[in-house]
């Protein structure tokens, strides 16, 4: 209220009438003064009460007491009051939700106004009360919304629906309200679309497996006109939309990509960005020989740099996701390095940002600029930019080979300016050039070891100390050095210890003569006089080394070590993979994935790259033929079991009957394919997947080079080995192959779950078919789960998360039924009989550690059965079912 | 998607106003934006982004302002920031001004604007033309009168109403160059860039189609006139008026205009040396590619800045500048002010100049020279002489660069030009079209030792 007073004394002589009077009644017995002023009967004075009421609420006073006292000043004509009341009710409903159903009649009636900024206000309001009371009443007039002839009625009902679903998902679903909200993505008003098309994606997100954005080329061709149409916020939407689509082809990729650039000319950079994450998404499906692939290459550059005039906060925001698009695609803006440069008057996070990016491009090319930037840099007074343009100097060195000598000599200057921090920045650095390049520039030590003294961050130190017992043999006082650092031992960081400890031991194998007292002296500091295990336990390694066998000690102390590579601080592929999905969001801001930071997120699937166009595939995507580290979404680790099991038990399982194989069916038929048939079938066969293929070649020429990939799917699937196809497959030949698969591969989630998409490669030309296997493959030989745990478990599991389902005419008893899945590695646990019904409960496990669990009722002489399904991923529960049907008849 | 929550706070970190778009977050999770602003600072860092728990604050500050968006989502931070800048630019067309006070005078309008601006986090009309036909500060009666949300809002045409009406139809255009300079303490020049910028002044009735011709090189090239001298444009970005599909295709810019104000496009040039040069020149030694990239500027700097800057510890500073005007002597530049930087602790200021007048400016550590008028083709010289206390300062001063403000009328640096402007409305008016030309400073910074 502080301010409110103020501005009273400020104001008491002013002749201003502005708002801000309302501010100014903070005296006690203001609240029964405000129901007086409220249920007066000039309206005038009412909506003056009403106005220092939304005053105080501003300023955070509690004013929740004149709930009902506002809620009658509702019915007004009068709109400004009428907004008033709405905001009033907004922000206290949920405290007083059995007073809020006094407001819905007034709304209800609002929606039907003939006035349509009326209608908009009421149903935009009535989303925003979070009270579920009132949310039932809301049904009716949002369905009449949703179809009211007017665009600004309809667009906020669109909204609502968004809201709505937020509060009661399952009342949303009931009411039919996703599909209206479906088919407002084909309504004539772009800004209708627009937002019809952002509050799906909202409920989408949250709601991973609904399968709403059903998007397919019409839809998408939709979208593609309303962006030439709607706001430029309405086109961040449908863009954000078009990411989330995965082309059927390159020629569908193309004709996308080619409708989306113009968008790059937007002044708004939010539009612009959201453009180019369609673009470098759709582009890794274009065939890099395509002449449009570089077209496009081209074009993206000039946007991506005009960003860097936009508002700091914007230029951060492009920084960090220019950071990840030169990881991805470096030819794109590898002759823009001075954009880069950093100016006087950037903001400290810009200036840093322009210098990650800046040792990104650096290339023999352009180096010498660079480093004339970077050593300007240096002598800056931002102590942290001027770190990491020291660092910047040595990750130059270390990449650009031919400027590493240029480099090294920057760095002497820079420590002659004797500036602490610099000093030891620049140490830190020539240790890794010292890494990079062995025996190469050891003159400059002697300068190194001046600046002894003034190290006094541990990094330094650390890098320092190693220094000296790397090249003990050419440093003459070497032992002095390093016995001065021995004096405050235990007062220095762990790291220093360490790197102590072990150049210590470098010396004295170097020069054991004169050293024999250091040594034994740190090897009693590090053993007997310290808490640290890490450092106890390497000086007893060094110690039972030195004195078991001195030469082997050599071997191992002295060892060569292995290059340091050119980048360090890349970003794992598969994680940039997903970023590039997220360019614009927060998750390209942080370079983390949006499961790393937001709550509830776990379930989601990680965005991937569709597959590229050409089946080898750049080795920048890491897929190749197969060996790409499989990411696992988070929620499907959650149980795992029997880890142990595993070990002790390899493969050993008996199979009292033969797990289910479905019969091979064509995938691939000879006309699409130029003469090649392909059928097969999906087999686990001792704990191994196995897909059984048989090739046919119905042309008239011998095929060679067969080769098979697999697109990303939900359970990592991919091919253990190369396809076996040793000999030509002559005309009218056919060759029987089984490839074994492993389930590292890259995730992807599919749809259906067990869809797999296949590439065959030969000769002739790429072939690409799709197939689903029977989910019962992925169940693993120790599927069987403890009893206790799995009551426990059982329980555990969300009812949500439960469905049934029901097994028509199976004439098995449930003995036999038992020992059929069990074949299939679903294992029974334990029967109970109630009243002449057979419980079996049953656990399965998935080979990437989900468990499901399962309670099958068998009634005597009735040939249904039912089946519930209980699992943490309630979306494999459909597939599972599936497999039951399939086991039990066949 | 976006926000969760939108709030403005003082510089205090007070909340003066807000607004719950989801409902989905804590609204005082806000109390510890400030402090975590406040720690940021003590370690003198910075981020326009920053965390607390599951909350994501992404800031911008205008005058004594903070503008915050709260979320816990993956939202589109890019959307975000441009969205509080649009908000910006929204309260300012309405209150003038944007700070504290304003929006205390204002909190009913405040409130109407920030729910229709935004929905449950989506962005909706932004464009304060528009806003401003049906959220205004009177109090209507709803029977009589009261505004109806104009058809404008939802149209595809969401900038401009129709039914307006002048009694005399006229466009001004105003072609705004701006020159960005950056040049190293050794004289060569690193980034040399042109930002440009079409601004219209509008005064026509009804719904007009307007085309607009440029001597755009990419035009005259599928035209055919590749003879005519013309403008290489490296990035364009548009109003969202203009239509950008036809533009990708035909390179017209056809558009129909917003009423009164706006910025119809800006296009950006880089001057410093064609992209080609760099390829070709991979192979040539480094030391010696540095000097071939400066010596094959397409643009001289407009003006130039020879200075030095001599530090006599304890004693004195001794400035000497030369400045040279590096364009045509029939255009002018005026205002000239070249800021050159001086140690904090200087005192007793001594200037001579040949032309213009000298000011010590020991808020910025600085001296500026003003020239008024500064013809093509002209040098002109500058010496400064200070006293430097004997005790040294401690504290260590970064290098700042010499700063240059000018700007030269009726002149634009790229040679761009308006060809036509074509004017159509079905009621067959006449309007005229005025083009106005002007190049100034941007962000020209000459480095110093």
């Amino acid at each position: 209220m502080e301010w409110a007073n103020q501005l009273c004394e400020n104001r008491q002589f002013g002749s201003k009438m502005t708002d801000s009077k309302y501010f100014t009644t903070t005296k006690k017995g203001e609240i029964f003064e405000l129901k007086a002023e409220l249920n007066s009967d000039k309206k005038e004075k009412k909506k003056e009460a009403v106005k220092k009421v939304i005053a105080s609420m501003t300023v955070g006073k509690d004013v929740s007491a004149l709930f009902p006292d506002v809620v009658n000043c509702m019915q007004t004509d009068n709109l400004e009051l009428k907004k008033l009341v709405y905001l009033y009710l907004m922000n206290y409903a949920k405290s007083q939700p059995d007073m809020a159903i006094m407001a819905v009649n007034t709304f209800v009636k609002d929606c039907e106004d003939a006035n349509p900024l009326i209608r908009a206000l009421a149903v935009r309001t009535m989303g925003c009360i979070r009270v579920d009371k009132i949310t039932e009443y809301l049904c009716e007039p949002l369905r009449k919304c949703l179809k009211d002839e007017d665009p600004y009625v309809r667009k906020t009902a669109a909204v609502c629906v968004a809201k709505l679903h937020d509060i009661n998902a399952q009342l949303v679903e009931d009411q039919g309200f996703l599909d209206t909200l479906k088919d407002l993505i084909s309504d004539s008003n772009p800004m209708v679309v627009a937002n019809a098309v952002a509050a799906l994606s909202e409920i989408a997100e949250s709601h991973p497996n609904s399968n709403l954005l059903d998007l397919n080329p019409q839809s998408i061709n939709k979208l593609l006109t309303a962006l030439n149409e709607c706001t430029e916020w309405g086109q961040i939407f449908i863009l954000d939309c078009l990411a989330n689509y995965t082309p059927r082809d390159d020629r569908e990729s193309q004709s996308i990509c080619e409708r989306v650039t113009p968008r790059l000319s937007h002044a708004n950079s939010a539009v612009v960005l959201s453009a180019v994450k369609v673009l470098m998404k759709f582009m890794e499906m274009l065939p890099k020989d395509l002449d449009y692939y570089s077209t496009l290459l081209k074009k993206l550059a000039p946007p991506l740099v005009t960003l860097l005039s936009a508002e700091p906060e914007l230029q951060y925001v492009a920084l960090r996701n220019i950071n990840l698009i030169v990881q991805k695609r470096p030819e794109i803006l590898k002759h823009e390095m001075k954009v880069f440069f950093v100016k006087y008057n950037d903001p400290i996070y810009v200036k840093l940002e322009k210098l990650d990016i800046m040792i990104r491009l650096a290339s023999q090319a352009n180096i010498a600029q660079v480093l004339a930037e970077l050593k300007e840099y240096a002598t800056e007074v931002d102590v942290d930019f001027v770190r990491k343009a020291v660092r910047a100097i040595g990750r130059c060195a270390i990449k650009v080979e031919q400027s590493a000598e240029r480099c090294v000599s920057t760095l002497l200057d820079l420590i002659q300016t004797k500036v602490n921090y610099v000093v030891q920045e620049a140490i830190v650095v020539i240790k890794d050039i010292f890494r990079k390049y062995p025996n190469k520039y050891e003159s400059v030590i002697a300068t190194l070891c001046e600046n002894l003294d003034s190290l006094d961050e541990p990094e330094a130190r650390a890098a320092m100390i190693w220094i000296v017992g790397e090249y003990a043999e050419r440093i003459d006082n070497a032992d002095e050095l390093l016995e001065s650092f021995l004096e405050g031992f235990h007062d220095e960081s762990t790291q220093v210890q360490l790197q102590l400890l072990t150049a210590i031991v470098k010396l004295f194998l170097k020069k054991p003569t004169e050293t024999q007292e250091l040594v034994q002296q740190v090897l009693s500091l590090a053993t007997q006089d310290s808490d640290n295990p890490d450092l106890r336990d390497r000086g007893y390694i060094y110690w039972r080394l030195l004195s078991t066998d001195p030469v082997a000690a050599k071997e191992v102390v002295l060892a060569e070590k292995p290059l340091i590579s050119e980048e360090t601080d890349l970003i794992e592929p598969t994680l940039l993979e997903e970023l590039i999905c997220h360019i614009g969001t927060l998750a390209s801001v942080y370079h983390k994935p949006p499961s790393a930071f937001v709550e509830g997120s776990r379930g989601v699937m990680h965005k991937r790259l569709p597959l590229g166009g050409d089946i080898g595939g750049s080795p920048a995507m890491g897929a190749g033929f197969g060996a790409a580290p499989a990411v696992m979404p988070a929620s499907l680790n959650a149980p795992v079991g029997g880890g142990l099991g595993d070990l002790f038990d390899l493969g050993g399982v008996g199979m009292p009957m033969g797990a289910y194989i479905p019969p091979k069916i064509v995938w691939l038929p000879a006309m699409k394919a130029k003469g090649l048939e392909i059928s097969g079938t999906f087999a686990r066969r001792a704990g191994v997947i196995q897909m059984e293929l048989i090739l046919t070649n119905k042309a008239m020429s011998v095929m060679t080079d067969f080769a098979i990939q697999f697109n990303r799917n939900s359970f990592g699937l991919a091919p253990a080995g190369p396809l076996q196809v040793l000999t030509p497959l002559g005309p009218n030949q056919t060759i029987e192959v089984s490839l074994p698969l492993s389930t590292v591969g890259p995730v992807m989630k599919m749809d259906p779950l067990n869809n797999l998409q296949v590439a065959v490669k030969n000769n002739i030309d790429v072939f690409y078919f799709s197939c689903q296997y029977p989910i019962s493959m992925l169940f693993v030989e120790d599927g069987k789960m403890e009893r206790q745990v799995f009551l426990a478990t059982w329980k555990d599991i969300p009812n949500d998360n439960e469905s049934q389902f029901q097994i028509k005419d199976c004439h098995l008893n449930s003995d036999a039924a038992s020992s059929k899945l069990q074949g299939s590695n679903i294992f029974t646990i334990a029967k109970r009989t109630v009243e002449g019904q057979d419980m079996l409960y049953m656990s399965i496990k998935l080979s990437n550690g989900i468990w499901v669990l399962a309670e099958l009722r068998v009634q005597a002489g009735n040939p249904n059965y039912t089946i519930s399904l209980k699992c943490r991923a309630p979306e494999v529960s459909q597939c599972v079912f599936q497999c039951y049907e399939a086991v039990l008849k066949n | 998607m976006s926000a969760s929550a939108i709030f403005i706070l003082d510089l205090k970190g007070k909340v003066l106003i807000s607004r719950n778009y989801m409902g989905n977050m804590d609204m005082n999770k806000v109390d510890h934006f400030m402090p975590i602003m406040m720690r940021m600072e003590e370690d003198a860092d910075s981020s326009p982004l920053v965390t607390h728990g599951s909350a994501h604050f992404l800031w911008i500050k205008h005058r004594n302002l903070y503008l915050v968006a709260m979320t816990k989502k993956n939202a589109n931070a890019a959307l975000v920031y441009s969205f509080l800048y649009k908000m910006v630019e929204v309260f300012k067309e309405y209150f003038k001004e944007l700070e504290e006070e304003s929006i205390r005078d204002n909190f009913v309008t405040v409130y109407e604007l920030m729910d229709e601006v935004m929905d449950f986090g989506f962005p909706q009309t932004t464009d304060s033309k528009i806003l401003q036909e049906y959220i205004t500060q009177q109090g209507h009666k709803l029977d009589v009168g009261a505004p109806r949300p104009p058809a404008t809002v939802t149209n595809a045409v969401s900038w401009r109403s129709e039914g307006i009406k002048y009694r005399k139809n006229e466009v001004f255009m105003d072609v705004i160059e701006s020159v960005n300079l950056l040049v190293s303490a050794t004289g060569s020049v690193l980034r040399s860039e042109i930002v440009g910028s079409i601004k219209l002044k509008v005064v026509l009735s009804g719904m007009p189609e307007l085309r607009l011709g440029l001597n755009d090189k990419v035009l005259f090239e599928i035209t055919g006139r590749e003879k005519s001298k013309t403008v290489e444009l490296e990035d364009v970005k548009f109003h969202q008026c203009v239509r950008l599909s036809r533009f990708e295709n035909d390179r017209t810019i056809s558009f129909i205009p917003p009423d009164g104000e706006s910025e119809l496009m800006s296009y950006r040039l880089n001057t410093t040396v064609s992209r080609t040069h760099t390829h070709t020149r991979v192979h040539t030694s480094p030391l010696l590619h540095v000097n071939l990239l400066s010596s094959v500027c397409q643009v001289k700097p407009l003006i130039w800045i020879e200075s030095v800057i001599e530090k006599f510890s304890h004693s004195r500073v001794e400035i000497k500048v030369k400045a040279r005007s590096q364009f045509k002597s029939r255009s002018t530049a005026n205002n000239v002010a070249i800021m050159v930087p001086v140690p904090s602790d200087v005192d007793s200021p001594k200037f001579k100049t040949s032309t213009g007048s000298c000011k010590y400016l020991p808020e910025k550590s600085a001296v500026q020279w003003n020239i008024k008028s500064f013809p093509g083709g002209k040098e002109y010289m500058m010496r400064a002489h200070f006293g430097l206390p004997s005790v040294e300062s401690t504290e260590l001063e970064g290098r700042r660069p010499i700063t240059v403000n000018f700007e030269i009328p009726y002149f634009t640096v790229s040679g761009i030009q308006v060809r036509y402007l074509k004017i159509i409305e079905k009621s067959g008016y006449e309007a005229l079209p005025w083009v106005r030309y002007i190049t100034q400073s941007g962000d020209y910074q000459l480095r110093t030792n």
